[in-house]
């Protein structure tokens, strides 16, 4: 009985530690191959994990608990479920790639470089495995250290300064977060006598009213934060582009995940009554985001922050989905969480290889690309289409359900905003692609561009095939998705249905007598 | 017969070992004139690590001796192994330092660091108001002549005078107050105080003993640092010799904490309703002004000076909860936060030290640039202490924060712990701003690092491996806090 969850978690900072003791800072691509090494062992391992999943139940499987702290009720305790299993997966498999990426990116203190990334996927890992909550929240801060490094050290221009906006934003946020998780902890062991943070107990539980909503904007403003939703973004257009390739790759493949990711699994199956009554302002700042992102997509001349926003916006998709709370909408916001991390990581890779080449990345340096590099150009033109929601790419998969979803919430206005997000980043997509792409070649240095080498080819491959398979076949991964998701559709359901009842039954006995009243006085007259 | 005229010396065997230490060093210097600083150190080392095993071993008696004046119980004993992990850690950093330094007292540094160490226990023990005293003046005779220790330097005299004025102006006044209890109460003794005012109401509402508290209160809150009486902490940390001021940031403040707390829970638990408002606004003073200062800060050892009172204010908040929420939990939080502090703070000032160079103190925020280039192992430990500060996980700073938030909120005093989390990131502010100058820019200097030495890089990693389990598995220590608290009630 191998504790395979701990091994996926613990893999990456094991190596590294090892890596930076026993490998010389020198020796610079045995640190590249070693720590491409424990990526890619650290990814076999989460295939081994998706091949031992058994994707018909809905509860968390290959749990692992132990003690931990066991006077204030804190264990070490990790599982898996549909949701967190494919963001495993793509946490594990990005990680490898934005290491490959960075072989030829990162030629500066590349030992600190990889053991910052690797302690950023253990982070990350844990994350999404955790059901302690002081333990997520443990392995959630962790994630900020390694990843101001990366900003900081090795990143743009403005790298400190992005750096920093990125910690202290974050910081406010999670410190907040951790004030609603020691509400809903107190509020448990006043209801019942126990102190546990133990997310599958606390999930038993019903928080009163009040509770409930105290903590859920208190958590709100965590997630909030790195999801993120406006007006909470500004700290993620200038973190993306002062970042290197890699750490681009990381943030907005996974990093922005862990922000809905935390709605889903906590948020909103703990206080069911709060989310519900939250759905009109989060869908509000969502369809904001959604719209406001691609608008300032549009008007962007450098192509890193055009996917910066691009993201902002996409990521307001996944919430409307998300708190649509019908089955199609949180299938589609989980699945397009997966599409999302590979369509913008796999851009931000490919903004990557072009400033690797000219060191640039305003539209207006180049021009006419396609000639030069068609792969490239091929690659760059299916992630875009992907981005949009081309039907036969995964895009489109998750796009469709989430407004299917949204539509079967009686969202109409919001989902008729959010289609019209869809227009728009074709919009800014196409306008980019064709500035960069297409027209004649007018810079001299873009005339003897060179195409995609082999490591460049490998790194894009497994996302170009996702991106086919997922777009032409999904089921596979919606099997996976649609038990743990309906068990919380149905507790939303039941959720709402109280609410209702209870409406209901506030309402009732005023017009009953009133009725009653009337009748009376219709008798006497007659009438 | 003899056992009843004889005192249990079991009680205060620790000091009686640390006493014969420093008074051996002395002696030692006295006969032999050596000028080796090694000698007094390993003295004063062996002496420590001794105390610390009978610390450890006496650590869950209960006696109570020298008629009522002094009591060992498990709360104490969870003080004095602090303080003697604070004596060793500081030694540690002390030597090369001092050596360097260019004084030749090396015998009364070692021995009046004991003998500090010495006074903070008393502190600890005390269970009546002129030991308590006792304790505090011990300490802070011995800490104003080591603040002052590098005779040619001014800031070190300027710092030993202005802690010397006002520390005994501080502690006239705790004396005074410490009268006017005696006064109304009729005793020193904490239990006698205690039973006398439970049946006398009068007394408790009478604006005498209110007074009397809140003089006391002024006297310690000095000593720990609280707002508005820290004026001289951050003059006195930065003139002092730098592991002087690691020493200062952690004993003195756990010291008086450790006597503050005993005498407000077991002499006037009665006035809990009057200082519970009192130390909450205290609390988010000392915070506040704390974190603001230390974000003007250039020099490194004056922001860490700042910083350290921060922490005392969100200490204070743990003795806030303790009143509306569960006792045990808060007041054990305030000593795990300590006992965490110690190893962190003697830690980043032990950077400090290493920092020095070739006629430049190494203090400034400007000599930390591009450290992670030229000393690799210097950056990768400050930037763990500088962590458990900000209160990131996993290290003992975020455990220490995680349970004082968690009393707090017990407690139902959720303003104080918004106001914490703010302070908090407030502070994480200016501890990045290290780390930024440390990892994310080149290095202008590149002369060799003085300071260093290999018992100074011990005490490092020792301060390391204590930030590091304490916050990965805090349980075991948070479980001994508990259980030294539960002797309190």
């Amino acid at each position: 009985n191998i504790p395979i969850i701990s091994a996926i978690v613990y893999l990456p900072a094991v190596g590294a530690f090892l890596m930076a003791l026993f490998v010389p800072g020198r020796k610079i691509n045995l640190i590249r191959n070693t720590a491409l090494g424990i990526a890619l062992a650290d990814f076999a391992l989460s295939l081994v994990l998706l091949m031992k999943f058994e994707p018909g139940y809905a509860d968390f499987q290959f749990m692992e608990r132990a003690d931990w702290i066991p006077g204030l009720g804190i264990q070490y305790l990790m599982g898996v479920d549909g949701i967190s299993l494919l963001l495993v997966l793509l946490t594990t498999m990005l990680g490898a790639l934005a290491i490959l990426s960075s072989f030829s990116a990162i030629t500066d203190r590349v030992k600190e470089y990889m053991v910052s990334l690797l302690l950023l996927q253990t982070g990350m890992l844990g994350v999404f495995f955790a059901l302690d909550i002081v333990l997520f929240y443990v392995f959630w801060e962790v994630m900020l250290i390694p990843m101001a490094l990366l900003i900081g050290i090795w990143g743009g221009p403005k790298r400190v300064y992005a750096a920093v906006k990125f910690f202290l934003y974050t910081l406010i946020g999670s410190l907040f977060m951790l004030i609603g998780f020691l509400l809903i902890y107190f509020s448990f062991h006043s209801a019942t006598g126990i102190y546990t943070f133990d997310l599958t107990r606390l999930l038993g539980a019903d928080f009163p009213a009040n509770i409930q909503v105290w903590a859920f904007w208190a958590l709100f403003l965590g997630f909030a934060i790195k999801v993120p939703l406006f007006p909470f973004h500004t700290w993620l257009p200038d973190a993306h582009v002062e970042a290197p390739t890699a750490g681009s790759v990381i943030l907005a493949g996974v990093l922005l995940k862990v922000g809905t990711y935390g709605f889903i699994r906590f948020s909103i199956p703990l206080l069911p009554e709060a989310s519900l009554k939250a759905v009109v302002p989060i869908a509000v700042i969502s369809v904001v985001g959604i719209i406001y992102g691609a608008l300032v997509a549009w008007v962007q001349q450098d192509v890193k922050k055009l996917v910066a926003y691009s993201s902002v916006s996409h990521m307001g998709f996944i919430m409307l989905g998300l708190f649509a709370f019908t089955i199609q909408g949180m299938q589609g916001s989980v699945l397009q969480m997966i599409n999302h991390g590979l369509s913008t990581g796999a851009l931000f890779l490919l903004v990557g290889v072009l400033y690797e080449r000219r060191h640039t990345r305003m539209m207006s340096d180049f021009g006419g690309l396609a000639d030069r590099l068609p792969m490239f150009a091929a690659v760059f033109g299916i992630v875009a289409f992907s981005s949009i929601g081309l039907p036969g790419l995964n895009g489109f998969i998750g796009e469709f359900l989430i407004l299917l979803g949204v539509f079967n919430a009686g969202m109409y206005l919001f989902g008729a905003l959010a289609a019209i997000g869809i227009i728009l980043s074709a919009v800014y997509m196409l306008h980019m692609f064709k500035n960069v792409m297409f027209g004649e070649i007018v810079h001299e240095e873009n005339k003897t561009l060179k195409d995609f080498n082999l490591r460049e080819i490998l790194t894009m491959a497994p996302i170009v095939l996702l991106i086919f398979w997922i777009g032409i076949y999904p089921k596979p991964f919606l099997r996976i998705i649609e038990p743990s998701v309906s068990k919380i559709v149905v507790r939303m359901d039941i959720a709402r249905g109280e609410m209702e009842l209870n409406k209901a039954a506030a309402v009732d006995s005023v017009p009953t007598a009133t009725l009653a009243a009337v009748l009376q006085t219709d008798k006497e007259t007659g009438d | 017969m003899l056992s009843i005229l004889l005192p249990d010396f079991r009680v205060i065997a620790p000091e009686i070992i640390l006493t014969v230490t420093a008074f051996t060093i002395i002696l030692w210097e006295l006969v032999t004139r050596t000028k080796d600083h090694t000698v007094s150190a390993v003295i004063g080392t062996a002496g420590a690590i001794a105390a610390l095993a009978v610390a450890v071993k006496t650590s869950s008696l209960v006696i109570s001796t020298f008629s009522g004046t002094l009591i060992l119980d498990p709360y104490a004993s969870f003080f004095k192994v602090m303080f003697l992990f604070g004596l060793i850690l500081t030694i540690a950093v002390s030597l090369r330092f001092m050596k360097e330094g260019g004084t030749e007292y090396h015998a009364e540094y070692y021995a009046l660091l004991i003998l500090a160490t010495v006074g903070m226990m008393v502190m600890a023990i005390g269970r009546e108001l002129i030991t308590i005293f006792l304790g505090l003046e011990l300490l802070s005779m011995s800490l104003y002549i080591l603040a002052g220790f590098f005779r040619q330097d001014k800031r070190s005299n300027e710092a030993s005078v202005k802690y010397f004025i006002l520390g005994s102006f501080a502690t006239g006044i705790m004396l005074f107050g410490m009268s006017y209890i005696y006064g109304v109460a009729g005793s020193t003794h904490f239990k006698t105080i205690a039973s006398t005012l439970a049946g006398n109401p009068d007394a408790v509402t009478s604006n005498a003993l209110r007074l009397g508290m809140l003089m006391v209160l002024v006297g310690f809150g000095f000593k720990i640092s609280v707002v508005p009486f820290h004026q001289w902490t951050p003059d006195v940390y930065e003139g002092a010799p730098t592991p002087i001021t690691a020493f200062m940031s952690v004993g003195p403040k756990a010291a008086g904490l450790a006597a503050l707390i005993r005498i407000l829970m077991e002499a006037l638990p009665q006035l809990m309703g009057s200082w519970e408002m009192l130390i909450a606004i205290l609390a988010v003073l000392t915070m506040t002004v704390g974190n603001l200062a230390a974000l003007a800060q250039k020099s490194v050892k004056r922001m860490l000076a700042y910083s350290s009172i921060a922490h005392v204010g969100y200490i204070l908040i743990g003795i806030v909860a303790s009143v509306n929420g569960q006792f045990d939990r808060a007041i054990s939080s305030v000593l795990f936060y300590l006992f965490a502090y110690t190893f962190m703070n003697i830690g980043a000032f032990g950077i400090l030290i290493f920092m020095r160079r070739e006629g430049v103190q190494g203090e400034t925020l400007e000599d930390f640039t591009g450290l992670s280039r030229r000393s690799p192992a210097a950056a990768l430990a400050m930037l763990i202490f500088l962590f458990s500060l900000a209160g990131i996980p996993p290290t003992a700073g975020f455990a220490a924060k995680l349970s004082i938030f968690y009393a707090a909120v017990q407690g139902g005093y959720y303003t104080l712990v918004v106001i914490a989390v703010l302070n908090s990131a407030v502070a994480a502010y200016y501890y990045l701003r290290v780390i930024i100058v440390m990892y994310m820019q080149e290095p202008e200097v590149e002369t060799a690092f003085t300071g260093t030495s290999p018992l100074l890089w011990a005490g490092i990693a020792l301060a390391m491996a204590g930030t590091i389990v304490l916050g990965v598995l805090p349980g075991g220590l948070l479980e001994a806090a508990r259980l030294s608290v539960m002797s309190l009630l």
